[in-house]
């Protein structure tokens, strides 16, 4: 295991690091301590490495991450694993703002609550939170699941296109051209998959499952009050 | 009954155009979206004009002396600036908005030329990067194709927060245009219409911006140039605050730019033309002691020579074009004249990029009309105009006794206008007076 202590080297030193690593480097393990809150911490990684990172982070943390599995014991600032690609993003504590935003894959699992406008624009990615979910989530979502255990914020999946929301408590208001859907056994199948990958323990015969009218694909003078 | 001309008086207020605009909203019920830029008369460039050398300046031998053209970009915090032939680089258009056949011609000419090519929303395709020595990749709102891979392998980035045919809006690709590829680059189901988001998902204000922006840094290692584009509207707060926020250097987009398809309304009526734009945004940063420091980079109805020789009279490091790029490639040109009728229009009026049905097969997806514009007969268009308007603005530049095109400066020219003497704040012709200075 490479250990990097934030309190003795800057951000520019750890990502340069990580950045630099081999494709078949031996460093795979990695524990990053007194993050302090600070931004861009692990960012563009673009290997299967695994980073442990104790303490609170700031904005963007793992943002555009591909193959790596990113862990943050704490709690996260704006933008967590923003356009995430691929592999693995995990906070043990609660996310703020922005959580995967335009996320094109991959897994984000918040085990605490997200803030608002989780999912925003988001693109293949799964996202899959123990807990709540701020207003504005899953706006203008284009593809993947968001995966709410709790409860889900107003105007819930506003301007949604093709993405899948499940939300296992209750919704505030639903957003423009958000509508819930039937819950079939397969999607019971298909939520069952990023919470067994997320490692959460939860009844997927008990979530509802919202998603697009479509209404909003095509301009309809008859629709323009939901524009 | 005959009808009298005389007894026909036109309203000043309701004019023809006006009237049929009402009828045709009353009949479509929606308003009306159309591509290329603002289309009524403003304030521009042609209201300047040089004072060439006589007594007291002393020109340059017009085609033997020297006169560089070549310029830096970002050289702020980037360790791999940009170094460009000519300080005529090509703005961000869409793949979507514009075929890959179009994309690849830009990419041939600006490689010929030695400058840069930029992507836009939708991503970067391999045509263009293949045929871009430099290419600048643009992060939008929408983040359409977004790929931290397209990152490391583009030349400079562009955080683009607005653009001057619709600052404060978003965009809108509309469903005809969104062929399979299209719609796999942007996660998005074929044929629907696309709508861009107005503001990033990310990131509020400019305190975020210079953290994202910090992200982008430390994603690509601190190598490449961060450009941040504006669209010309508040000016002279949003550029200090771009530069705040660690921008490398500055895209500023005046109201004449265009657009693929905006809201016409959207068009005509917001935002400010370049040329008040321009002097403003040299004036914030020379407040804030970062001219030449930060670069400017200034779009929006540069057409000639004599445009970009204006522009960087004013005080902008280089400017970029977008429509007249287009128009280059065969935009608007008396060939194929019955597709032009088919989709209501003709040569010369036409702004139907929207509609997917581009005669010269530069806005279009169609495989057919795509292959009309051949990327290296195309490519050869645009190099050529490229060299015209380099040779153009050295020209000027020569006349006024420079040996560099960035040595041009506001006291070269005047205006011809009282307005566009109080915008470009240079005197107006024949006299002394630049109005609102005492």
């Amino acid at each position: 295991m490479t250990e990097f202590d934030l309190a003795e080297a800057p951000i520019r030193e750890l990502n340069s690091r990580l950045h630099k690593l081999p494709p078949d480097t031996n460093e795979r393990a990695w524990r990053i301590v007194n993050p302090r809150g600070a931004h861009s911490i692990a960012v563009g990684l673009t290997l299967p490495i695994e980073v442990r990172i104790e303490g609170h982070v700031g904005y963007y943390c793992a943002g555009m991450n591909k193959e790596a599995t990113v862990v943050i014991d704490g709690q996260c600032g704006w933008g967590l694993a923003e356009n995430i690609m691929s592999g693995t993003v995990r906070v043990t504590g609660n996310a703020s703002q922005g959580v995967a935003a335009t996320g094109r894959g991959g897994l984000v699992v918040v085990e605490g609550d997200a803030g608002a406008r989780c999912g925003v624009s988001m693109k293949g990615v799964d996202i899959v939170v123990a807990g709540s979910i701020g207003h504005m989530s899953a706006f203008m979502a284009q593809r993947g699941r968001l995966v709410v255990c709790c409860d889900a914020g107003d105007d819930l999946g506003d301007s949604i296109y093709e993405a899948v929301i499940y939300v296992g408590g209750k919704t505030g208001r639903l957003g423009a051209d958000c509508i819930e859907k039937e819950m079939t056994a397969e999607h019971v199948a298909d939520l069952r998959a990023p919470l067994e990958r997320a490692g959460i323990e939860a009844d997927p015969t008990k979530f509802r499952r919202f998603g697009s009218a479509r209404k909003l694909y095509h301009f309809n003078v008859d629709h323009a009050d939901s524009y | 009954m005959t009808v009298d001309p005389r007894n026909l008086r036109e309203s000043a207020t309701f004019p023809r155009e006006v009237l049929a605009e009402i009828h045709r909203a009353a009949d479509q019920g929606v308003y009306d979206i159309r591509g290329f830029g603002a289309k009524r008369r403003l304030p521009s460039f042609d209201d300047l004009v040089f004072l060439g050398a006589s007594v007291s300046r002393y020109p340059l031998e017009g085609y033997r002396e020297r006169c560089d053209t070549n310029v830096v970009l970002g050289d702020r915090f980037a360790e791999q600036p940009i170094e460009l032939k000519i300080p005529i680089t090509i703005a961000g258009m869409s793949f979507g908005a514009l075929g890959a056949n179009a994309k690849e011609a830009i990419g041939l000419a600006c490689t010929a030329m030695g400058t840069s090519s930029t992507t836009g929303d939708g991503g970067m395709t391999e045509e263009e990067r293949r045929s871009s020595k430099t290419l600048v990749y643009q992060v939008l709102p929408s983040r359409y194709g977004m790929n931290p891979d397209d990152l490391r392998r583009a030349d400079a980035i562009e955080v683009v927060i607005g653009q001057g045919a619709k600052p404060g809006g978003g965009g809108m690709l509309l469903g005809q245009k969104i062929t399979e590829r299209v719609a796999g680059m942007r996660d998005l189901p074929v044929g629907i219409d696309q709508r861009s988001a107005c503001r990033h998902p990310d990131w509020t204000g400019p305190d975020d911006l210079t953290i994202k922006i910090e992200e982008l840094r430390e994603i690509t290692d601190w190598q490449k140039p961060i450009y941040v584009k504006i669209g010309a509207t508040r000016t002279k707060f949003d550029v200090p605050l771009a530069v705040k926020a660690g921008a490398d250097v500055i895209v500023l987009d005046g109201m004449q730019g265009g657009t693929a398809a905006t809201q016409d309304v959207f068009i005509e009526h917001v935002g400010i033309p370049t040329l008040p734009a321009v002097r403003q945004a040299v004036q914030a940063l020379q407040e804030l002691d970062m001219h030449r420091k930060v670069q400017l980079i200034v779009s929006g109805g540069i057409r000639t020579g004599a445009d970009v020789a204006k522009a960087l009279a004013l005080g902008a490091d280089a400017v970029s074009i977008g429509s007249a790029a287009m128009v280059a490639l065969g935009c608007n040109k008396p060939v194929h004249v019955e597709d032009y009728y088919a989709i209501g229009t003709e040569p010369g009026f036409c702004h139907h990029c929207h509609t997917g049905r581009c005669p010269v097969g530069v806005t279009t997806q169609d495989p057919a009309l795509e292959a009309r514009l051949k990327p290296e007969q195309a490519g050869r268009w645009l190099r050529n105009y490229l060299a015209v308007m380099t040779l153009e603005l050295q020209t000027m530049a020569r006349a006024c006794g420079k040996s560099h095109v960035l040595n041009l400066e506001p006291e070269d020219m005047v205006a011809l206008t009282v307005e566009a003497a109080a915008m470009a704040g240079v005197p107006l012709a024949g006299t002394d007076w630049i109005p609102g200075r005492i």
